[in-house]
């Protein structure tokens, strides 16, 4: 070892995912072309090289310790057929660039998870999903082609008619089968930038899972939040958003002129140095009542901006300091429609510990495509914020992680920060055809990320 | 890796055989480790250690090390790290010596020097270039409140110690912002075989109870902790005590 731990100092940069915990080190570097990417590929040492989007997964998917990890910001292009809706798009590019471009020709993303500050790459790479995905299924089902870089540091076509099926390795292969570069996507017709949204109040879990078995077909786009606080009678109670894009008839007639306006603003950050947090066990635990309280009991055809409808939080930078320092992490899992019982018993036993979730999202989930990492199959999907520094939480999560496996469930990887490396293969049944494809893409596994040496992936 | 709750998958020991390690590796496989290496001198005490705990991992491997060894500590850390990442070490060997031998023949008060103190100095630089490179990992060193300020009953092992400690702490600022963290843990009296010999001094611990200020320092990211808590109190007293009332302090 020649090396001085001083002379090292000056490469590297601290990572982290969006929940903010286990931080480690790697190089990051930002490429300008694409002779720079496939160099930088070429180029990698042994611990290998990551994309990363814009760090909303909330664990350790974009994290390559001790590596190289490339930010494709500069690979940012959007060329949009205005007659098609079918747009080219750098990997770079957030869902929020997009939109502010698309969205006033007439065009929306077939697709958008609970924010808009994620990147073609992240989202391709994880297969997000969003309210319509017992529609319309996940992000990946709408690309048409995608690029890619492999190990070689050659560039590739991919489409999902492609026999290899090197495409569907590459949609939710969290960014270990290469390097996305850019995307073809077929966009969605609208004719306004606002939604038409019925509001319902359920009284506890039943209520609210039934209202959504029996409804949701009739919604392009359907969630539930729950109040994970409440107990007894109100067990599961929560409020159901459901909705689609407006026409242009249905805006008042001011609002007719500016109807597919977007420009949506954020507000004030929270700043990284609350030592507690402002989300703690006690503030948690108020909000999810006021929020119940505030919600109406039910209300028909309410206009509500793309913003308030699809990405609440995004209105707070940095919202994820909230937490304070030790950080939080995102429990999200899918059970069976046969296993909705999961979704009560993680409630409970979540109360127990007491762990209180200050975001808690329903989703009734429609049919899965073809990628062997995809995480959406038909069923229930829960998704709880909770903080780290909770104690007994990580045992708590672990027991229902095996509940989860053994009813056929699986847990989301892009959210994943703490899942045992045995379960994998249980929750997601093709594991190994991945990793033999995978095997072949990349046989000396130059990319690589932290979840990867976690999960053993 | 270690998981945002602060939950390890692979742990290496060095002083396979400490009572404080073996409680801390039981205590950090919260349900299963993936590996753990035990280090140490060969024998029936480390082949008895990797016994005690082979529930607890996937693997449970063995490796020589020996403390005195300096010359030998690169290729030993070197091996050990070739087969994977290493999440978090524990630092655990240790001589406690015996202090009226130590006064009477200065080989002995060496030999507790170059264990505690120069044999760490040595495999410790050597983990923590490898934890650097990795990117990650929490490097555990059992230092002493004993090393705070040397008491007339012990000053050798406490010097040693003493050193132990400011290495250790120098070392986390080195690799401060790097991933890779230290963690000085200050016990008091912990009722292992080391201590076996001698009544209880106040405030004594078992070595449960010291794995699990340590485990939960680790997921906190803590660099310094005392076990039990106390003790960090009780030794910001003792640090300003006038120096003619600490000599005559009765332990
Ligand atoms: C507030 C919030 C709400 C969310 N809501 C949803 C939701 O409703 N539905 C949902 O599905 N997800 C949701 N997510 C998760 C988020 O959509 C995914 O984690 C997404 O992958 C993040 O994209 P990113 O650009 O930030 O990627 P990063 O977090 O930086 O990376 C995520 C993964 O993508 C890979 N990757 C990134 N870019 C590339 C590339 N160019 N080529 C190859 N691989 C790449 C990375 O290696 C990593 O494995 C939410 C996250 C937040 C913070
Ligand atoms: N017990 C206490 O009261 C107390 C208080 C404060 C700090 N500590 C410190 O905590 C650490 C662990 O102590 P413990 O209580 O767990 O005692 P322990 O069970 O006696 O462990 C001491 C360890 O040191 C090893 N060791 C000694 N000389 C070595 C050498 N030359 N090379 C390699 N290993 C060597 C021993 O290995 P062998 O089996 O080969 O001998 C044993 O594994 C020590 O650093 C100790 O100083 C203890």
């Amino acid at each position: 070892m020649s090396d001085s731990l001083a002379g090292l100092g000056t490469d590297g940069t601290l990572l982290s995912g969006w929940g903010r915990t286990a931080p480690t080190r790697a190089r990051v570097s930002t490429p300008m072309s694409s002779d720079s990417l496939s160099n930088l590929v070429l180029e990698s040492g042994h611990r290998g090289i990551l994309a990363r989007g814009l760090g909303r997964a909330y664990g350790d998917a974009a994290q390559n310790s001790g590596g190289d990890v490339a930010d494709l910001a500069r690979f940012d292009r959007i060329d949009l057929d205005p007659d098609t809706g079918i747009a080219k798009i750098g990997a770079g590019v957030s869902l929020d660039q997009l939109l502010r471009k698309v969205l006033p020709l007439g065009w929306f993303i077939p697709v958008t998870p609970g924010t808009r500050q994620v990147t073609i790459g992240g989202a391709i790479a994880a297969d997000v999903h969003g309210k319509n995905h017992h529609i319309d299924g996940t992000f990946g089902a709408h690309i048409l082609e995608l690029e890619l870089v492999g190990a070689d540091g050659v560039y590739r076509k991919l489409t999902p008619q492609d026999p290899a099926a090197d495409f569907w390795l590459t949609v939710g292969g969290m960014g270990l089968t290469g390097l996305i570069t850019q995307a073809s996507m077929q966009l969605l017709p609208v004719t306004t930038s606002s939604l038409r949204v019925d509001t319902e109040r359920a009284t506890d879990l039943d209520d609210l899972m039934s209202r959504m078995t029996s409804g949701d077909d009739d919604y392009r786009y359907s969630v539930a939040w729950i109040d994970c606080v409440a107990g007894g009678r109100s067990l599961g109670r929560g409020v159901l958003t459901r909705g689609d894009h407006a026409k242009l008839e249905e805006l008042s007639m001011a609002d007719r002129a500016t109807a597919l306006e977007f420009d949506p603003k954020v507000r004030l950050g929270i700043p990284n140095v609350i030592p507690g947090g402002l989300l703690n066990r006690y503030s948690i635990s108020a909000f999810n009542e006021l929020w119940y309280r505030k919600a109406p009991k039910s209300r028909a055809g309410e206009i509500q901006s793309i913003g308030t409808f699809f990405h609440p939080l995004d209105g707070v930078r940095n919202w994820n300091n909230a937490y304070g320092p030790s950080g939080f992490l995102q429990y999200q899992f899918v059970v069976p429609m046969e296993a909705s019982d999961l979704i009560r018993i993680a409630i409970e036993r979540l109360r127990k510990v007491p762990a209180p979730s200050f975001l808690a999202v329903l989703k009734r989930f429609g049919a899965a495509n073809p990628a062997p990492l995809s995480f959406p199959q038909p069923g229930w999907t829960l998704a709880l914020d909770i903080p780290a520094a909770i104690p007994g939480l990580s045992v708590a999560l672990s027991e229902l992680d095996d509940l989860v496996a053994a009813a056929g469930g699986r847990i989301y990887l892009a959210k994943d920060s703490r899942l045992r490396p045995d379960l994998l293969p249980l929750m997601y049944p093709r594991l190994t055809e991945w990793q033999s494809g995978r095997a072949r893409l990349d046989p000396t596994r130059r990319f690589n990320s932290d979840l990867a040496r976690r999960l053993l992936l | 890796m270690i998981d945002a709750l602060g939950n390890p998958q692979t742990v290496l020991v060095l002083g396979g055989t400490s009572e404080i390690a073996l409680a801390t590796v039981a205590k950090l496989a919260r349900p299963k480790l993936v590996r753990v290496v035990l280090a140490g001198r060969p024998g029936p005490d480390r082949a008895a250690a990797a016994a005690s705990i082979s529930g607890l991992a996937d693997t449970v491997e063995v490796a020589d090390f020996d403390a005195t060894k300096p010359e030998t500590h690169a290729a030993f850390v070197a091996s050990v790290f070739a087969e994977g990442d290493i999440d978090v070490v524990l630092l655990a060997f240790g001589l406690l010596g015996d202090q009226d031998e130590a006064e009477r023949d200065s080989a002995a008060a060496v030999l507790v020097a170059q264990v505690n103190y120069v044999g760490a100095v040595s495999v410790g630089l050597n983990i923590a270039h490898h934890l650097d490179e990795q990117g990650h990992g929490v490097l555990v060193v059992l230092s002493s409140v004993a090393g705070e300020r040397a008491r007339r009953s012990n000053f050798v092992y406490g010097s040693s110690k003493a050193g132990l400690d400011a290495f250790a702490v120098g070392l986390g600022d080195a690799l401060h912002g790097r991933g890779p963290r230290v963690l000085v843990v200050r016990p008091g009296f912990v009722r292992t075989r080391m201590t076996a010999h001698l009544a209880d001094a106040p405030l004594a611990v078992d070595a449960d109870e010291v794995a699990a200020k340590i485990v939960s320092a680790i997921a906190k990211g803590r660099e310094i902790v005392y076990a039990p808590g106390a003790m960090r109190v009780v030794m910001s007293g003792l640090r300003h005590l006038p120096r003619p009332i600490f000599r005559k302090l009765p332990f």
